[in-house]
């Protein structure tokens, strides 16, 4: 830390920004690892948008830094031991696949605090996990597409099979069926989650399925161009994709991490920070719904208020039986809530949806 | 008037400047760039070649991680110049590293939890036999029907990629991963582990296979007749064949040989620095290995260098991310650079400049 000042000064300086920041007293350090690029729009555009409400919010109590496109495995290990090593105070690993990295590297480095995005290690004491409830969100926008559309498929890009994609995909379903007894949902698997001409293509073959509502749990806002062509509706993906409204995007989920990145920045002020394992969704803010546009209709918009205000009060659950599982076995009986441990490792659908779970 | 005249013997001097001319075109094009984005170039500069090496505070981690981030850089673009150097464009590396990976993964797996002192070995033999089997597929295509190898062994990057997945999420996945996607890993159970050898150089069994590579390609090269008929069937494909040189039986051996090496490349990473078999276990290593063997001007020991000098860039540009928010978007440019001012300068190695009018054009 003391050895790094005397250098960061030296290239503030370099840098042409004068004497001001650096050589005040100790700024905290946040450092964030991304999996994306910054531009991309919608995972990791968001992560760094709350890495600025962070700088905004603490102003020159505390410094940033970040490095984008940061492979999962041993690239991630070495600069997140790059981080440690240049003085960060607490370090933002935003990517599943960081987990292993983000523990090796945690128990080199007691004294630095390690935050990592949507796993489920903590195996130091200098490490928490925080996800967002998105299935909730879902929930909102399942029961708008159920209400919009006419020919009653709904067409989903779906990126990798794993638990939080398939939550979504049920959560979206359960509440557009609610609303609309006839749907049908077409699952596409593309295997990635950043991938604008595959997620394109994919918008694409749902159209000529005869979707005329997508919803998608990939990062591109390629769909939504495509969407925009072929006259069908979607829902931003982590990000608002509000450059697309009133339509195709007539509503959205956004990932807010800026709440909790600021809180737990502050933590690390004021010496309090704890390993914790974080899961929010609506109510504190962590999933966001984007304004709902004019092509919904206000009836529909008020239901889905409704809904989402329901979530975020405690009354109702998005997951609360009775719900059977795809092969018909129960799983939720009458007024039943999924508790976060089957949540968590969802591996199945829910009854009514077709197709399988890609393995 | 300047003009471009083929030399009549290719410029020795300028086969090993031609690299130095370029590493320091990149370097001035870098702080171009850097000072265009705001940042200030020299310590742009200073942070991707200099502080990994040797600022107080990063060097002793980031020495070591050089080897680790070069190693399998060099041990595919050994592979990769046989090939070139026979006219045998092997540009799929990056598929033969990821079936390397999961073939020797698969083994170590499927003997879950043996840690017998043979599943090490086994694996490896498993990761160099994955590489080549991807390998022979274009090569068996080229040699049976002339497809050009070029483009098969790219587009089965994309099919392997799309196997990684497939075993990252159903038949490698850790049963006991709570159901998301990614295989046990492999580099924290002994018997599977590849662990580094030498703390302080960063060197595992990959390095060591990395620098037998080396000595073994220089050798072949300099002093064995299959290093001579490489280089004839590049540089005269009909001589060679009059030399007695069978092209099918270099395109099969080159590929195989390249596949090899990636397999190799991608079980030694998989077991050792990655650990587990994940959705996206590549990281381009395949692809990078093309700049580094031209880099290296297709030389074993050039090879060696330029694996540093890449691994140097990558290591450096994340510190330059991290101390300055250079995005990285302007490190890949400056690897592309690189590439580029390579091509630009060998122009030298086998033209010369001329100045003035045409009257050189009537000849001498």
């Amino acid at each position: 830390m003391t050895r790094l000042i005397p250098t960061l000064a030296g290239f503030t300086l370099a840098a042409g920004l004068g004497l001001s920041a650096a050589a005040q007293d100790d700024p905290v350090k946040a450092a964030f690892v991304y999996v994306g690029s910054i531009g991309d729009f919608g995972w990791t555009y968001e992560h760094n948008e709350s890495r600025l409400a962070v700088e905004e919010h603490f102003g020159d109590a505390v410094e940033t830094s970040y490095v984008e496109n940061v492979p999962e495995g041993a690239d991630a290990e070495r600069v997140m031991t790059q981080m440690a090593l240049a003085g960060a105070d607490i370090i933002f690993t935003t990517s599943f696949g960081y987990m292993d990295a983000t523990n090796n590297v945690a128990a080199k480095f007691p004294d630095v605090k390690f935050e990592h995005a949507t796993g489920y290690r903590r195996d130091h004491p200098n490490v928490s996990t925080y996800s967002a409830r998105f299935y909730e969100g879902r929930a909102v926008i399942g029961h708008i597409a159920g209400h919009m559309t006419e020919s009653n498929i709904v067409g989903y890009i779906a990126s990798y099979p794993i638990p939080e994609v398939i939550r979504g995909i049920n959560s979206a379903y359960l509440h557009a069926k609610a609303v609309n007894p006839d749907v049908d949902f077409r699952v596409v698997w593309v295997f990635t989650w950043f991938d604008p001409a595959v997620e394109a293509e994919a918008a694409q073959a749902l159209i000529d399925q005869g979707a005329d509502v997508i919803m998608q749990h990939t990062d591109s806002t390629a769909p939504m161009t495509v969407m925009a062509e072929a006259g069908v509706i979607g829902f931003g993906q982590a990000s608002d994709m509000a450059a697309f409204a009133p339509a195709p995007r007539v509503a959205s989920i956004i990932d807010n991490w800026a709440p909790y990145y600021i809180d737990r920045v502050q933590a690390v002020i004021d010496g309090t920070w704890e390993s914790t394992d974080t899961w929010d969704g609506i109510a504190p803010g962590m999933v966001e719904l984007g304004e709902m546009t004019d092509a919904i209709p206000a009836d529909v918009r008020a239901s889905a208020q409704a809904i989402a205000e329901s979530i975020a009060a405690g009354d109702y659950h998005p997951f609360t039986g009775p719900i059977a599982r795809q092969d018909g076995t129960l799983w939720l009986d009458v007024g039943e809530v999924a508790d976060d441990g089957t949540m968590l490792g969802m591996d199945f659908y829910v009854e009514g949806l077709s197709g399988e779970i890609p393995n | 008037m300047i003009r471009l005249e083929p030399r009549p013997v290719p410029s020795r001097l300028w086969r090993v400047a031609a690299p130095v001319l370029a590493v320091a075109l990149t370097m001035v094009a870098g702080a171009v760039l850097f000072a265009l984005l705001g940042k200030d170039p020299l310590a742009g500069l200073r942070l991707i070649f200099w502080d990994p090496l040797f600022d107080p505070q990063f060097a002793a981690y980031a020495r070591p991680q050089l080897m680790v981030k070069a190693g399998p850089l060099i041990l595919i673009a050994i592979g990769l110049a046989m090939g070139f150097r026979a006219g045998v464009w092997n540009i799929g590396a990056e598929g033969q590293y990821i079936l390397g990976a999961l073939a020797g993964a698969a083994v170590g797996l499927a003997f879950y939890p043996s840690a017998s002192p043979f599943l090490f070995p086994a694996m490896v033999l498993a990761g160099a036999l994955g590489g080549w089997a991807w390998a022979m597929i274009p090569a068996i295509l080229k040699v049976r029907f002339n497809t050009s190898e070029i483009l098969v062994s790219l587009l089965l990057v994309y099919v392997a990629e799309k196997l990684l997945a497939a075993a990252a999420l159903g038949w490698l996945r850790n049963p006991e991963g709570a159901g998301f996607p990614g295989s046990r890993n492999l580099a924290r159970h002994p018997g599977t582990d590849n662990p580094v050898l030498i703390d302080a150089i960063g060197l595992h069994w990959g390095g060591v296979t990395t620098i037998l590579a080396v000595i073994a390609a220089q050798i072949l090269l300099a002093r064995h007749v299959g290093g001579f008929q490489l280089r004839l069937m590049g540089e005269a494909p009909r001589a060679a064949r009059f030399a007695g040189v069978v092209p099918g039986r270099v395109t099969i051996l080159c590929l195989g040989l390249s596949g090899a090496l990636a397999g190799l490349a991608g079980l030694f990473e998989v077991t050792g620095p990655a650990g587990q078999i994940s959705i996206d276990f590549n990281t381009g290593y395949g692809f990078t290995a093309i700049i580094v063997a031209f880099l290296g001007r297709l030389h074993p020991i050039g090879i060696l260098l330029a694996g540093f000098l890449m691994a140097l860039t990558y290591i450096g540009g994340e510190l330059a991310q991290l101390m300055l928010g250079v995005p990285a978007a302007a490190i890949l440019a400056f690897q592309g650079m690189l590439l580029f001012f390579l091509l630009a300068v060998d122009v030298l190695t086998g033209y010369r400049f001329r100045f003035g009018r045409g009257r050189a054009a009537h000849g001498h």
